[in-house]
């Protein structure tokens, strides 16, 4: 092996030579390609790729701006926002989402289970969506996940105000409840500056004043680390808060209306005589507003929707009853007005009235014997009105109905109020393309037929016949107030019009319904106070009609019951509250709501009263209550 | 062992000093991939990288005070301590990142595929070193270095160091064809290699299935293991044309680039001092090679030639085959960038190496 020797030869090497003159070209050739390549990604798509970088490197976050009080009249807080925390996951900032969870899990005394599942039903969402693992999280779990942070990536902690409604389902028809924006309903709010998961009014107050309530949304351009990790804020743009809405609720007056209902179905309507204003309004069966504000879950939305006693309808302004007897008031106006009747006349009530070849019933079998306009009013002597009906015609009745707001929308600053049905010959010909029947205008008399009201439109009606002839719009807003306490918008009392009524017409009826509490035989003599003296008119509101027998309403299936109405004004002599109280399928509105009506009225009173005796009162109430 | 005075005249400056850039670029470049802006410090690792340019100095030092004509009989001995090394990390091997590379010395790691590296330079070069057959050499000729050769590379493939044993594969397919290897006996290896392919992919590990899917198709799992290519080029490219200056990459800085100052410092390099400073850092390895093909030509004898083809190989593949991964033309193994990305055992490693060629260089004069 002479080979392994020849260490020292000098002849060079002529082969490496050769090939080494390949070897330039191939350098030459592998390291251009190495250039090209950097030319691509650094100078053809360098814009692209420092538009990704900036892309992983900056987050957006927006920082919704806090919504808006609302307050009562005096004040008091109805509805504000706390703030809370939602502990949220972003998978991807983890190396191990399982293992992450397991720990978060550990930490938190939670069933890792739990935590997976929710992992596992997210699956399909789109890359660093972040998962939600829990809604307004307690303290202790704030604590603990903050504490571990560094061993928790992609597990963080998001602020959000949280609503809530001070008193729960107590007003919850009127202040309405808030809905996260979903993908669907994101195209049409994302114009007004929403995002995917903010919250917006969907029902009552916090729709209808969403504008006014939601303030304006901040945000922040952090700068994140890979793991997500906020590394400091590059520019930053303050939240503005929503306004405050004071409304004109007042909350004691309110929450005595709620509990008077505890129990029914039904509503109350107060409204203040002097300027329309809304002092109560409940409606049973209610819903917590609160449970929507912690994300309402699937099944507890459809048992609300599906509830037969339709908790989230405002029966104040989206129930639409017949009047029943408390159209009588319509009635007797109308009839004195339009000089139809003479108040001292008398007519005979035998129980019966004959129109045409029917025989139309008074609830009273026996009848009420001799009956003028008063006697009428305070026994509720059907009779009597129906022979007024066909004297007076559909036509004028009708007149006299909307004159008192009946029929139409009150406008209160409310969402999907309802109008109710005032029927006149030109609305039966265009409904049904036939003419006006003479009989139906003597079921109109007392309130049944086409009629249907509103409660809010009878308590509109009984605050008009009160404060002698103006009709108010209700009203629920009073004013619009920065955080700051500056007033943004205020809202003075709004006419509708005035009644042009006579002087005797309204000092009959109101003596009349004066009488129906205080005097004897009168139909709401329930409603009686020893501290104040109200003046009312009691309605019963037939649901189903009644042939033959007569039936008494508890003799009868729930849901075929008559509904059961009182209207009433106070103090009879200077009147500053009206009300309306519906009880559905309560049977007679003597019974079932005068003695409610009389509740609200007396605790109005109790508030109106100067503090000293406020305070006597209240403990006057508490001794009772012993 | 003498000192010849003639051989301190004929020391390679050129070669050092570009040594030395590279090694300035790659602390400077480590201390960034490590620096953080709040701590404002960059922890020991650039500390640790200079040390090992100390230690690298003696090993290169080492590589040029004997006649390179002496390794020829230190080829084996050197080549059974690399064996040995290798065999013995399979057994007390230090882990890290799912795989078994490092001998635990104390103060350092010691990483034996990369000198192991070298190993197959010196065995090859000794091998090929007489004059070739006028024939060129056949497969059937190649049965020794290739016995020599595989124990190497099978024991890096199963630590796992998938990049490490492709290095040491394609040095090794280098060198026998500047040795000599018939053309077309080559295409029949190619061939032979190609079939062994499906074989290969069985004794793959998943991850790095995983990566070569990936690269075959990144979009596979963007967020998964295509994410550091992505990462990666975002990096690169979001340099432009100047970069975003030094200590200021946004990709590096917030991790969003995986091992910042291992494999993918050249991405971190690029986002800081953009195209340009992408060109100056190629241009200096493009010096480098070229001026070490032109040694090979000036060589005095095969032997010293083919040593430094070797280290030329053992840059150029590092280089190609580093850049072409970290910008996304070539799946992710991991190979470091030489003399730049942090790593004791590689930088002592590419020194010692260097100090061979200067030993080639410094003695062509004398006879």
């Amino acid at each position: 092996m002479a080979a392994l020797t020849g260490i020292n030869r000098q002849d060079g090497a002529p082969e490496l030579r050769v090939r080494t003159r390949l070897l330039y070209a191939l350098l030459a050739v592998v390291f251009l390609a190495l250039i090209a390549r950097l030319v691509d990604l650094q100078i053809i798509q360098g814009e692209r790729h420092t538009y990704l970088s900036e892309n992983n490197r900056v987050r957006i976050k927006r920082i919704p701006g806090t919504r808006g009080m609302i307050l009562d009249r005096q004040r008091q807080l109805l509805v504000d926002s706390r703030p809370s925390f939602d502990l949220i996951f972003i998978p991807e900032d983890s190396q191990d989402p399982r293992g992450t969870l397991r720990l978060l899990a550990h930490y938190l005394g939670r069933n890792a289970k739990e935590l997976l599942a929710l992992l596992e039903d997210n699956k399909a969402r789109p890359a660093f969506e972040e998962v939600l693992l829990g809604r307004d999280v307690d303290w202790e779990t704030v604590v603990a996940v903050e504490s571990h942070q560094l061993d928790l990536p992609g597990v963080s902690l998001r602020a959000r105000p949280r609503r809530n409604y001070e008193d729960g389902p107590m007003a919850a028809h009127v202040l309405g409840y808030l809905g996260e924006i979903g993908p669907r309903q994101l195209k049409s709010l994302k114009e007004q500056g929403y995002a995917l998961g903010d919250e917006v009014g969907h029902y009552g107050l916090e729709r209808k004043w969403e504008e006014v309530l939601r303030g304006q949304s901040g945000g922040q351009q952090v700068e994140v680390d890979a793991l997500g990790r906020r590394m400091r804020v590059l520019h930053q743009v303050t939240d503005v808060p929503g306004y405050t809405v004071h409304v004109t609720l007042d909350r004691q007056l309110q929450a005595t209306a709620f509990q008077a209902l505890d129990g029914k179905e039904g509503t109350i309507v107060a409204l203040d005589v002097r300027t329309g204003a809304v002092l109560a309004m409940a409606s049973t069966p209610a819903f917590d507003p609160n449970a929507f504000a912690r994300g309402i879950k699937g099944d507890e939305w459809r048992a609300l929707i599906k509830d037969r006693l339709r908790p989230l309808s405002n029966r104040a302004t989206q129930g639409q009853y017949p009047p029943g007897s408390t159209f009588k008031v319509i009635m007797a106006i109308a009839g004195l007005e339009e000089g139809v009747l003479q108040p001292e006349s008398r007519i005979s009530d035998p129980g019966f009235y004959y129109f045409g070849n029917r025989a139309f019933r008074d609830w009273k079998k026996e009848g009420h014997g001799s009956v003028d306009l008063h006697k009428a009013l305070v026994e509720s002597c059907d009779v009597y009105f129906y022979q007024l009906g066909p004297r007076l015609g559909i036509d004028r009745i009708a007149k006299w109905s909307r004159a008192f707001g009946l029929g139409e929308k009150t406008g209160i600053s409310l969402d999907d109020e309802r109008s109710g049905l005032v029927p006149d010959t030109e609305w039966k010909r265009k409904r049904f393309r036939q003419p006006w029947f003479p009989g139906e205008t003597v079921s109109v008399a007392i309130g049944q037929g086409y009629l249907t009201v509103t409660p809010l439109q009878l308590a509109s009606m009984m605050a008009a016949l009160a404060n002698g002839g103006t009709l108010y719009r209700p009203q629920i807003v009073r004013k619009v107030e920065t955080v700051e306490g500056a007033t943004i918008r205020e809202y003075e009392p709004e006419v509708i019009h005035k009644i042009d009524l006579k002087p005797a017409t309204l000092a009959r009826v109101r003596a009349a319904l004066a009488d129906v509490v205080q005097g004897g035989g009168g139909t709401g003599g329930a409603a009686r106070s020893k501290i104040v003296e109200i003046a009312g008119k009691t309605g019963t509101a037939q649901v189903v009609e009644m042939k033959g027998a007569y039936l008494k309403s508890e003799q009868l299936a729930y849901f075929q019951r008559d509904h059961a109405w009182f209207v009433a004004y106070a103090p009879a002599q200077n009147p500053q509250i009206a009300i309306a109280v519906l009880v559905e399928h309560g049977g007679h509105g003597g019974s079932a709501a005068a003695p409610l009506a009389k509740k609200v009225i007396e605790k109005f009173i109790e508030l109106q009263s100067p503090p000293s005796t406020q305070q006597h009162a209240h403990v006057e109430g508490a001794s009772r209550a012993d | 062992m003498q000192i010849d005075r003639r051989l301190i005249s004929h020391f390679d400056w050129t070669l050092f000093l570009l040594a030395v850039a590279l090694v300035v670029i790659g602390i400077a470049t480590i201390y960034s991939a490590n620096y953080d802006v709040t701590q404002k410090h960059a922890g020991g690792l650039p500390t640790r990288q200079l040390i090992w340019f100390g230690l690298g100095l003696i090993a290169m030092f080492t590589a040029i005070a004997f006649d390179y004509h002496y390794i020829d009989r230190l080829a084996y001995p050197f080549y059974a301590v690399m064996l040995c090394l290798l065999v013995l990390v399979m057994f007390i091997g230090h882990s890290g990142g799912g795989s078994q590379r490092w001998i635990n010395l104390g103060l350092f790691r010691l990483q034996p595929s990369e000198p192991a590296k070298i190993a197959i330079v010196l065995l090859m070069a000794k091998y090929f070193q007489d004059a070739e057959p006028s024939r060129g050499y056949y497969l059937r000729d190649l049965w020794v270095p290739f016995a020599l050769a595989m124990p190497l590379i099978v024991l890096t493939l199963i630590q796992p160091d998938l990049g490490t044993a492709i290095i040491l594969g394609i040095v090794f397919i280098s060198m026998v064809l500047m040795g000599g290897l018939r053309l077309r006996s080559f295409l029949w290896l190619v061939g032979a290699g190609l079939a062994f392919l499906p074989v290969g992919w069985h004794f793959l590990k998943a991850y790095q299935r995983q990566r070569i899917m990936t690269f075959l198709d990144p979009d596979r799992d963007p967020l998964g293991a295509g994410y550091h290519v992505i990462q990666s080029k975002i990096a690169i490219g979001s340099g432009r044309l100047f970069g975003k200056g030094y200590l200021d990459g946004t990709q590096n800085r917030l991790d969003f680039l995986p091992a910042q100052h291992t494999d993918f410092i050249f991405s971190v390099f690029s986002e800081e001092w953009g195209f340009a400073g992408c060109l100056a850092l190629l241009l200096l390895y493009f010096v480098l090679i070229a001026y070490c093909l032109g040694l090979i030509q000036r060589a005095k004898d095969r032997f010293g030639g083919l040593l430094i083809f070797g280290v030329v190989a053992i840059f150029f593949w590092h280089v190609i085959i580093n850049v072409a991964m970290v910008s996304g033309v070539l799946p992710v193994v991991g190979v470091p960038l030489p003399m730049v990305s942090y790593g004791g055992s590689s930088l002592a490693s590419m020194m010692f190496a260097l100090g061979v060629v200067i030993n080639v260089s410094m003695r062509r004069y004398i006879f």
